[in-house]
């Protein structure tokens, strides 16, 4: 063990902010994360020991508990639920002779539910030791269960099991484009010479040297564009890359938030699986752009820990990038344009996709939500200035970069420039990745994707919002439908309550537990769901499901705990009946059943007649 | 000229670096709080002390340990909606921990206890939780009652920041997150935690306790059985300003 731990550390330079690294490399390595490797790692990166145990505590895919040679993670997002995930599970732990969410006892298998994996277009799914099954059925599971009772190692499995579809339907302009990697940046650093007329003209500009006057112009070319983030907040790009540009400090971070876990989110898997070159190119612009000719600029790519598939590809991308000289030193050339790209995996936590947990996250630690301000511009990564961007907007920017601002601000709408990649899952004949120009509708996606009988479409996942029919005439933009990207299409045969339940316990899951009001809260929405949907649900509980929203909304410490009543309340508000067709009492309900409670009374003396019961006449 | 903000109606002063709750606790001004700790850098996680405040981006809630003055503000803080939120939050954690006052031995020195005694907190509202936390008496000196623990983390501040131990750290997430110790074996025994430590003396209810002093003051001759919380809050102002991080905790790197 200490052999391999060993080379791990070595390989991570026993630097403490690669700490959340070293141990999902352990729990590759070892299955699980010993009492033993705690104390070696804490030792070797002269961290506390209780700080590495916290660390490893935090994230869902490291297990501190015993090792396992096969954990299964079936996701268990809404999609899966509706393709029939559960019932599978339940297979698999009987073929398995397993009780789900207990390690059996011969240490062999464990299998449990994660959050969504990002499949939904191709579920049900599981992790297999964290490598994604996508499309399970009876016959997969056949298949995986014969694999396990024969103990073959995961990496002897059959690489078809593994297949991951990209299942894109409709292209525009950012996944048909015809570029070839360096095009974009290319295009960037051609600016220094072009702009030189104009320069003379406004004297703040002389002086400045090419290779500055390329990444001005670049950055006014994003600004022009009026590009704005595609992870759900949608703030302008431009702004954000200026504001890291004029921040102080000699060295800058570049971001890229890969961490896509809003469940119903695919297209990111697709983008990094089908544009790779793209998103770098992106990222190597906005180093460019916000200094990097300047002084040492670094980026980092947080990949979600599900999309783990993936790693091995990126770094051969990236591999090939630098031998073309489209990264690392003096890039295409350019004497002091040096950039560079590295990796880092999640491993299981929905809230690392807020950029300040991100950047904890990146740094070794739990991923908690900082305190803002300041913001990641100014003091980002260790402190410095960093820009952190949606893999979409990293592509979208090489765009602009290669065919200007105006061209890209043309498409869409006035408000929301450019196109939107959508994710669409559920009750659809053709889910998959539809890229449209901003402003298109609702019901033109449905039509698209060959959606029958709609009865509700979810909106950027459990965070954002849920529509009903007569809302179908919506549009996908900032000025109406913001999303990050996903689109779950639920038919009239679906109960929205259980969505919202989903959707309730996945937040509980996910809260980080840093403020009271979303660690007890969003717990408390969880228990309140479970509670109406066994039938001892009232009037009381719907109203203290709004009491939740409220003290989350005024209270909580960032965006997860804002939204975490959103689905509650969106199909409260458009779907009541299915609420109130589970309620014990409209009017009131003790939360106590006293007649219930005498029922051990009346076995013991044996009595079971009228007299033995409450009255009952409200019933 | 000095800078002001706008407290309910009334100016407060502040000092450039000041928080809204540091500013106002030094101008004898009272908010109600229960994470923050006038010795080390706020780091906002109870959210007791959340205000509104209506400043040039609009209005909105922050929690004034980590919102930074700024002249022009207009915080409501005394409002009934501010007071509702805080009895709510004060009412989660009651009915997230196993409390019970009456047999606690912090009962009357305990900080929520007051807070929830001043602020009219009379249930807790909630279905309780009742999470099973064991306790840990494995060390001579201490004893560990988790389940009276409101993850404020003033402990794991005041370790790492003051004592230079660590002793205390968390670990989990959501409604799973919970305070663990220093030592392999998980036992407060096995840590190097001592008599004297910042640590042992910081926490505001009844998880860190002193062995062999139980109840040595009477109940109802304790801290919060004289006055209550919001009389008392304001003796130690003003109070400095905070300095320095924290390499150890949660959101305030």
């Amino acid at each position: 063990m200490t052999h391999e731990l060993q080379s791990i550390l070595a390989r991570h330079h026993d630097d403490p902010t690669r700490l959340l690294q070293v141990l999902r490399e352990v729990q590759e390595a070892l299955s699980w994360i010993s009492p033993e490797s705690i104390d070696y790692v804490a030792d070797q990166l002269n961290l506390p020991r209780a700080r590495v145990e916290g660390v490893a505590g935090f994230y869902s895919f490291l297990h501190t508990n015993a090792a396992c040679r096969y954990r299964l993670l079936f996701s268990d997002n809404i999609t899966d639920r509706m393709l029939g995930n559960q019932a599978l599970l339940a297979a698999l732990c009987e073929k398995l002779w397993v009780e789900r969410g207990h390690l059996s006892e011969d240490g062999l298998v464990s299998i449990d539910t994660t959050s969504c994996t990002g499949l939904c277009d191709q579920g049900p799914a599981l992790l297999v030791n964290g490598w994604a099954i996508p499309r399970l059925d009876a016959a997969r599971l056949d298949q995986i269960a014969e694999l396990i009772l024969a103990q073959t190692p995961v990496a002897q499995w059959p690489g078809e099991l593994f297949a991951v579809e990209d299942n894109i339907r409709r292209a525009d302009i950012l996944l048909g484009h015809e570029l070839q990697p360096g095009d974009a940046l290319r295009a960037a650093l051609s600016r220094g010479g072009a702009i030189e007329a104009a320069a003379n003209a406004r004297s703040w500009r002389e002086g400045i040297p090419t290779a500055e006057q390329g990444a001005l112009t670049t950055l006014e070319e994003i600004k022009k564009s009026n590009l704005r983030g595609r992870g759900g907040a949608g703030f302008t790009t431009g702004l954000k890359w200026e504001a890291c540009r004029n921040a102080r400090g000699p060295l800058r971070y570049v971001v890229c938030n890969a961490d896509e876990g809003e469940p119903g989110t695919f297209k990111d898997r697709v983008l990094l699986t089908a544009q790779a070159d793209l998103v770098f190119e992106g990222m190597t612009v906005c180093a460019y752009a916000i200094g990097a000719s300047a002084g040492k600029t670094k980026g980092f790519l947080y990949l979600r820990g599900e999309y783990r598939h993936l790693l091995d590809p990126l770094n051969e991308v990236l591999a090939r990038r630098r031998a073309a000289n489209l990264l690392g030193k003096g890039i295409l050339g350019q004497a002091g344009f040096d950039f560079d790209i590295e990796i880092h995996l999640g491993a299981g936590a929905y809230v690392c996709g807020e950029e300040s947990a991100l950047i904890e996250s990146l740094e070794g630690k739990r991923g908690i939500p900082r305190n803002r301000p300041p913001y990641p511009v100014t003091h980002g990564y260790l402190q410095r200035p960093t820009t952190v961007n949606n893999v979409e907007t990293f592509c979208a920017a090489a765009l602009v970069s290669a065919q200007g601002g105006d061209w890209y601000r043309s498409i869409g709408t006035t408000k929301s420039a450019g196109t939107k990649v959508l994710s669409v899952s559920g009750d659809c004949a053709r889910p998959g990745i539809y890229e449209y120009p901003f402003g298109v509708t609702v019901r033109q996606v449905l039509e698209d994707c060959g959606a029958a009988n709609t009865l509700a479409v979810q909106i950027s996942g459990p965070s954002g919002v849920c529509i009903a029919v007569d809302e179908f005439d919506r549009r996908i933009a900032f000025e109406d439908l913001a999303t990050a990207g996903a689109f779950m299409v639920f038919d009239a045969s679906r109960d929205m309550f259980e969505v919202a339940r989903n959707f309730a316990h996945f937040f509980a899951h996910e809260s980080c537990g840093f403020c009271t009001p979303c660690r007890v809260g969003t717990a408390m929405l969880r228990t309140t769901m479970d509670k109406i949907a066994e039938g001892h649900g009232t009037l009381y509980d719907l109203a203290e499901i709004e009491k939740l929203d409220r003290v989350l909304n005024q209270s909580a410490h960032c965006g997860l705990g804002h939204t975490a009543c959103n689905p509650t309340l969106d199909t409260l508000k458009r779907f009541r009946p299915s609420y109130e067709r589970r309620l014990k009492s409209q009017d009131f309900e003790p939360a106590f059943d006293l007649d219930g409670a005498l029922a051990a009374a009346r076995r013991m003396t044996g009595r079971d007649d009228a007299g033995a019961h409450l009255s009952t006449e409200d019933a | 000229m000095t800078d002001t903000f706008q407290l309910d109606g009334e100016d407060v002063s502040f000092a450039p670096g000041q928080s809204v709750l540091q500013a106002a606790l030094a101008a004898g001004r009272y908010i109600p709080h229960l994470c923050y700790h006038p010795e080390f850098k706020p780091h906002g996680s109870c959210k007791v002390c959340t205000v509104k405040a209506n400043g040039g981006f609009g209005n909105r809630y922050a929690a004034s340990c980590t919102l930074p003055a700024q002249a022009g503000l207009n915080v409501e803080s005394e409002t009934e909606e501010m007071n509702e939120l805080r009895r709510t939050l004060v009412q989660m954690l009651f009915a997230e921990g196993n409390h019970f006052c009456p047999s606690c031995e912090k009962s009357g020195n305990c900080t929520l206890q007051a807070l929830g005694s001043d602020l009219g907190v009379m249930t807790a509202g909630f279905r309780h939780f009742y999470p099973d936390r064991p306790v840990d008496a494995s060390h001579p000196e201490f004893l560990l009652d988790f389940n009276r623990c409101i993850l404020c983390e003033l402990c794991v501040r005041a370790s790492c920041e003051v004592d230079n131990k660590c002793v205390f750290a968390l670990s989990g997430r959501g409604l799973d997150k919970h305070l663990i110790v220093n030592a392999a074996s998980g036992k407060l025994a096995d840590t190097d935690v001592a008599l004297g430590d910042k640590a042992v003396d910081v926490c505001p209810v009844g998880v860190i306790l002193k062995k062999r002093v139980g109840f040595a003051v009477p109940i109802g001759q304790r801290r919060y059985d004289q006055r209550p919380i919001s009389a008392q809050a304001l003796d130690d102002a003003p109070r400095q300003a905070a300095v320095g991080g924290c390499a150890a905790c949660e959101g305030t790197s």
